[in-house]
């Protein structure tokens, strides 16, 4: 089946890293969201969030779901981009050997997965090394 | 007048020997690094592909441009190798630089020279006053079929470029276009590797639409090679733009700065494009530089530049062409068939 309005309505956030700011308390979301968790508040203004950050933590898959399969091994981590905000993602072109916490990485647009032979190509944020 | 406000370029890290292709089919590596003049190539990841490429190669151009992406009017890829046989590589790019919704977008398709094409039909839309801004990209995930001559040289890359009014990096001083219908290359539907006729891409092909496209250009704007600084072929194999820049009465260094094809390969529509972002990095305010693609099936655009004053404030503001190069891993044959999907994998 496909995923294509799904896949459709993330666009803003996999492609340009769109997302929010609270207006009353300055919290960032992304993606965005309807309610502030910090204070409850409804408005947010768009921003859009710098492709720059560093590795938290992260670990190597080598056993991976279908549609990644042909990918293993690969690295997945959580990112803290400057700013603060956090993103769970795949880091690419790296050698695993050199993955340490605290490493700067940066944003690419990279091919995340494919629905099938025949389905729509997704695309979104990975991580590689600065 | 149109100029080029922002450029940039995207090579894939992966990189593998012709040493590592010839062990594999039993070929002597050294004549194939001397005849063709090729050291090594770039190889995509699996997760890269002719619009990821693209789009990495214009974040540098829009940062070089300093412009905002909305006001670009035209969204261009140029390549033979768009991921999707139906459905553009243009509208991802576009969505993923913000630059929808009010855009034109086409993809291109001349074999070698559809970035070219992308860059000659922006510069007539901007000169024509159709649009502000347009975006131009020759990118390429080249297919080589195993143990063919193109196997060794079949790359992955991208050149991105705004096209704009003055005042850019660089000034065009204008443009020719030479054609005939020469079946020199092709690749017919359905099919996964190209197919070529030899030596007969080379003469009636190669040499001729670049010599004659060249030729009528500089008559045109009544110049001679001794006027140009640098200048740039397409870059099938290392030799070939050697040659023709010879016949043309060009010295070895004009050609060197944008000559990449020894350490990159050829890819196809991205190799003069991205010889002409390795050209910019190094050029001076006052350099002319001369650029000739050349596509199969046949033609050549040629284009005169003159670079501006504005070069050096953008120059190193995004990563050159060849510090992209320089980042590299080289990987083995094995690795290289899995990347460029050479295994047949179980249903």
């Amino acid at each position: 089946m496909s995923t294509s309005a799904k896949y459709w309505r993330g666009i803003p956030q996999r492609y340009r890293l769109e997302a929010e700011r609270c207006a009353s308390c300055g919290m960032e979301f992304f993606p965005p969201r309807l309610v502030c968790s910090g204070c409850g508040a409804r408005k947010f203004m768009p921003i859009k969030l710098n492709d720059h950050g560093k590795l938290l933590t992260y670990t190597v898959i080598r056993v991976g779901p279908s549609e990644f399969c042909e990918q293993t091994p690969y690295a997945m981590g959580i990112v803290e981009l400057d700013g603060g905000v956090r993103m769970t993602a795949q880091i690419a072109d790296v050698d695993f050997d050199t993955l340490e916490v605290g490493m700067p990485l940066k944003v690419e647009f990279r091919k995340i997965r494919e629905e099938g032979q025949a389905g729509i190509l997704c695309y979104g944020y990975k991580f590689v090394p600065e | 007048m149109a100029g080029i406000i922002g450029y940039g370029a995207y090579v894939p890290r992966n990189r593998i020997k012709v040493e590592e292709i010839a062990k594999v089919w039993g070929a002597d590596a050294p004549s194939y690094k001397r005849g063709l003049m090729l050291q090594e190539k770039s190889v995509p990841s699996p997760d890269q592909d002719v619009i990821t490429m693209s789009v990495e190669a214009t974040k540098h151009a829009l940062t070089r441009a300093q412009i905002d992406p909305a006001k670009i009017g035209a969204v261009y890829v140029g390549s033979e190798s768009h991921p999707y046989a139906v459905k553009p590589s243009g509208t991802v790019l576009a969505e993923a630089i913000g630059a929808t919704p009010e855009v034109h977008c086409a993809d291109f398709e001349f074999a070698c020279k559809a970035g070219s094409e992308a860059m000659f039909v922006c510069m007539g839309l901007v000169d024509s006053g159709s649009i502000e801004y347009g975006l131009a990209v020759g990118a390429d995930t080249s297919q080589g079929a195993p143990s063919d001559a193109l196997e060794y040289s079949a790359a992955a890359g991208a050149a991105s470029f705004i096209i704009g009014r003055d005042p850019g990096v660089a000034r065009v001083i204008d443009t020719y276009a030479y054609m005939t219908d020469t079946p020199d290359f092709w690749r017919r539907s359905y099919m996964h590797y190209p197919r070529h006729a030899g030596r007969f891409t080379g003469q009636p092909a190669y040499f001729k639409h670049i010599t004659s496209c060249a030729t009528g250009l500089m008559e045109k704007v009544d110049l001679t090679p001794k006027d140009f600084a640098y200048v740039v072929f397409h870059q099938p194999n290392g030799k070939f733009p050697q040659r023709v820049g010879k016949m043309l009465g060009f010295t070895k260094e004009q050609i060197e700065p944008g000559w990449l094809s020894p350490i990159l390969g050829n890819t196809y529509s991205g190799s003069s494009p991205m010889g002409l972002t390795a050209t910019l990095d190094v050029a001076k305010p006052g350099d002319m530089i001369l650029m000739v693609s050349y596509g199969s099936g046949a033609g050549s655009d040629g284009f005169v530049f003159e670079v501006t004053d504005r070069i050096d404030g953008v120059r190193n503001v995004a990563p050159g062409t060849r510090e992209l190069l320089d980042k590299k891993t080289y990987i083995e044959y094995g690795t290289y068939a899995k990347y460029r999907r050479k295994i047949r994998m179980g249903e």
